[in-house]
C-alpha cells in the first residue's frame, strides 16, 4: 500500500513538473468551457447540465493522452525493470499510477465549480446536482484512466496506447446513442455497458447503486486486466 | 547464501537459460562472463524476480523466489543493463523515490543519499536531472540506487558497457570498494572485467553453464590446452606462409586473423605441446625473404578458455 502511495506520488510529481499537464489542463478547460458557456445563455437556464452533457466525450480524448505514457514509457525506457525488481508488485505499480492519474483527472475537473460559483451569482443554482455531477465527472474520469492504463500495459508505444484508449472510452460514451442500430435482445445489456447512461444518471442528481458498481467493476476490471498483462508479459 | 536450482526459461520453444545450477557463497563476487544472447540478463532477471523461471527455482537465505519474491527483492541490490532511469528527475530526487521505495525511513533518507552520492562521486550532480548527464555518471547514479538500501547482495548487469576507459576504470574501483563487503553477482562480456573484478567466473554460453571456477582454476586449464603463437608477416602470400608453418612438427594448423594487402598478416598457429615452438618459427621464416615484424605468444589469459569453450558460438 505504502509503495502504491509513493508511486502515485512520483506520478504527481512527473505530471505537474512538466509544462504538459498544464497545457492539457489549459486546452481542456478553454475548449469544454467555450463549448458550455457559447449556448449557455440561449438557454436561459442557472444549470450546468450541458457542460456535463459533453463530459464523457470530452474526457474520452483527454484522459487517454494523460494515461498513454504511464506503463507504455516505463516498458519501452527499461525503467519497467528497475521498477519490479524493487520490494513491489506489479499491482502496487498499477494502483499507484491509477491514483495518479484519477487525481490529476480530478484537478482537470475541479475547475467546473468554480463556472457554478460564476453562474450561481447570475441565478438559482442547484448546488446538490452540482456535486452530484461533479462526483459522477471523477467516477466516469477514473474509469477513463483505468482504460488508458490497460491500453498502456498492451503495448510499448504511447500513440497505439493512446489511440487504443480514446477508441475504448469513445465507444462506451456514445454506445448509448447507437442502441438504436442494434438487436432488441441487445438493447438492455448494451445500454448497461454505456458509461454515458450511468453518467447521466448521476449528472442528474440521482445516486443509484447499479451506477456505482458499473464504474467500481469497470475500474476494477481494467485494473485486473492490466495487472494480469504485466505480469504475464515478461 | 544464493542457490540457483535447475533454473531454466523458455521464450516461446527458444530455450534462453538451460537447467543452472550454482550456489554462491556470502561475500563471493562472482562474474557471469559469456557471447551477447549467451542467457545472462535473463539469469540475471530471473535471480532479482523480475521475470519468472519456467523452472527450477533461486533461493537466497532459506528464500524461494516464487514463494517469497518480495522478501528477497529486499535483499538484492540490482542495476540494470544501460542503466534505466527516470530521466526527467533530479539525481536527489530519482534516490530519494528509491529510498522510499526500499522502506528507508524519512529521517534517514539524506544520510544515507549523501552517502551514496560519496561513495559514486554524485556530490555535484545531485541537483541535475539524470537525462542531462554523462553515461557514465547515469551508470553511477544507477550504482548508487543499487546499494541504497544496503543489500547483502548486488547484482550488476553489464555495469561497464558503453562506457569510455576513464569511467570504466571509475566504475571497476566502485564495484571492488563495494565487493569488500558484499555478494556481488555481474555480468559482462569483457573478460579484462571480470579477471579484474571477480574471485570467481562462471561462463555461460547457450544458456548453459560451461565453466566455473576461481580465476586461478580458469587459468590452469588454460595451460592445458593447445599453446597458440601469434605472427605478424609480410611480404608472404597466405598460402606460402601456411604451408611453410604446417610443415614444422611443432605446429598442428595455422589460422588467418588478418590481411591488409599489400600490408603484413596476422596469424595464430595453434602448436603441439611440448617446448615453446617459436624457434622453430624462427628459423622457418628466417629461411624466407619475408620480414618478420611480430613472433608472441598470447598471455594465457581467460580470453584463451572463453574463446575455446564458446568457440561454437563464436563462429
Amino acid at each position: 500500500m505504502k509503495a502504491a502511495l509513493h508511486i502515485m506520488v512520483k506520478e504527481l510529481e512527473d505530471y505537474f513538473v512538466s509544462p504538459i499537464a498544464y497545457i492539457v489542463i489549459a486546452v481542456f478547460l478553454l475548449v469544454s468551457g467555450w463549448l458550455f458557456f457559447s449556448t449557455f445563455f440561449l438557454f436561459n437556464q442557472a444549470s450546468l447540465r450541458n457542460y456535463f452533457d459533453l463530459l464523457p466525450v470530452s474526457l474520452a480524448f483527454v484522459i487517454p493522452a494523460m494515461t498513454m505514457r504511464l506503463l507504455a514509457e516505463e516498458r519501452s525506457r527499461g525503467s519497467w525493470e528497475l521498477l519490479l525488481t524493487l520490494p513491489v508488485t506489479a499491482r502496487a505499480v498499477t494502483a499507484g499510477k491509477f491514483l495518479a492519474a484519477t487525481f490529476f483527472a480530478a484537478a482537470m475537473i475541479t475547475p467546473v465549480l468554480f463556472y457554478a460559483l460564476c453562474i450561481s451569482l447570475i441565478g438559482d443554482l442547484d448546488w446538490a446536482v452540482v456535486f452530484t455531477s461533479y462526483a459522477g465527472s471523477i467516477l466516469l474520469a477514473a474509469s477513463y484512466c483505468a482504460i488508458g492504463l490497460l491500453a498502456s500495459s498492451l503495448t510499448r508505444n504511447q500513440i497505439i496506447a493512446f489511440i487504443l484508449a480514446m477508441v475504448l472510452c469513445f465507444l462506451i460514451a456514445v454506445l448509448d446513442k447507437m442502441l438504436f442500430f442494434m438487436p432488441r435482445p441487445l438493447v438492455e445489456p448494451l445500454s448497461y455497458l454505456a458509461a454515458d447512461t450511468h453518467f447521466q444518471n448521476i449528472a442528474k442528481g440521482v445516486i443509484d447503486s447499479r451506477d456505482l458498481v458499473y464504474f467500481g467493476s469497470l475500474v476494477w476490471a481494467a485494473l485486473y486486466a492490466a495487472d494480469l498483462i504485466l505480469e504475464t508479459s515478461e | 547464501m544464493i542457490n540457483i536450482k535447475g533454473l531454466t526459461k523458455y521464450y516461446g520453444d527458444l530455450c534462453a537459460v538451460d537447467r543452472i545450477e550454482l550456489d554462491i557463497a556470502e561475500g563471493e563476487i562472482v562474474g557471469l562472463l559469456g557471447p551477447n544472447g549467451a542467457g545472462k540478463t535473463t539469469t540475471l532477471r530471473m535471480l532479482t524476480g523480475f521475470i519468472t523461471p519456467s523452472r527450477g527455482d533461486v533461493v537466497v537465505n532459506g528464500l524461494s523466489i516464487r514463494s517469497s519474491a518480495l522478501d528477497v527483492k529486499r535483499l538484492m541490490g540490482y542495476l540494470p543493463e544501460s542503466a534505466p532511469l527516470y530521466p526527467a528527475m533530479l539525481a536527489y530526487d530519482f534516490l530519494c523515490f528509491i529510498a522510499k521505495m526500499r522502506g528507508i525511513e524519512a529521517s534517514s533518507r539524506p544520510r544515507v543519499i549523501a552517502q551514496m552520492a560519496s561513495l559514486c562521486g554524485l556530490e555535484e550532480v545531485m541537483h541535475l536531472p539524470v537525462g542531462h548527464l554523462s553515461k557514465g555518471l547515469k551508470q553511477r547514479v544507477g550504482l548508487a540506487q543499487a546499494m541504497l538500501a544496503d543489500p547483502e547482495i548486488l547484482v550488476l548487469d553489464e555495469p561497464t558497457s558503453g562506457l569510455d576507459p576513464n569511467q570504466i576504470v571509475e566504475i571497476r574501483r566502485i564495484i571492488k570498494r563495494i565487493g569488500a563487503s558484499k555478494t556481488v553477482i555481474l555480468s559482462t562480456h569483457i573478460l579484462s572485467e571480470a579477471e579484474a573484478a571477480c574471485d570467481r567466473i562462471v561462463i555461460i554460453d547457450k544458456g548453459r553453464i560451461i565453466a566455473d571456477g576461481s580465476t586461478e582454476q580458469l587459468r590452469n586449464e588454460t595451460k592445458a590446452m593447445a599453446p597458440t603463437v601469434r605472427l605478424e608477416i609480410e611480404g608472404a602470400l597466405w598460402e606460402n606462409a601456411r604451408r611453410l608453418l604446417e610443415d614444422l612438427d611443432v605446429v598442428e594448423k595455422a589460422e588467418l586473423l588478418e590481411v591488409s594487402f599489400p600490408g603484413p598478416m596476422k596469424i595464430e598457429v595453434t602448436c603441439t605441446s611440448g617446448p615453446d615452438p617459436r624457434p622453430a618459427i624462427y628459423a622457418a621464416v628466417k629461411q624466407t625473404d619475408w620480414i618478420l615484424l611480430e613472433l608472441r605468444r598470447p598471455s594465457q589469459s581467460l580470453e584463451a578458455i572463453f574463446r575455446h569453450l564458446t568457440a561454437e558460438a563464436i563462429r
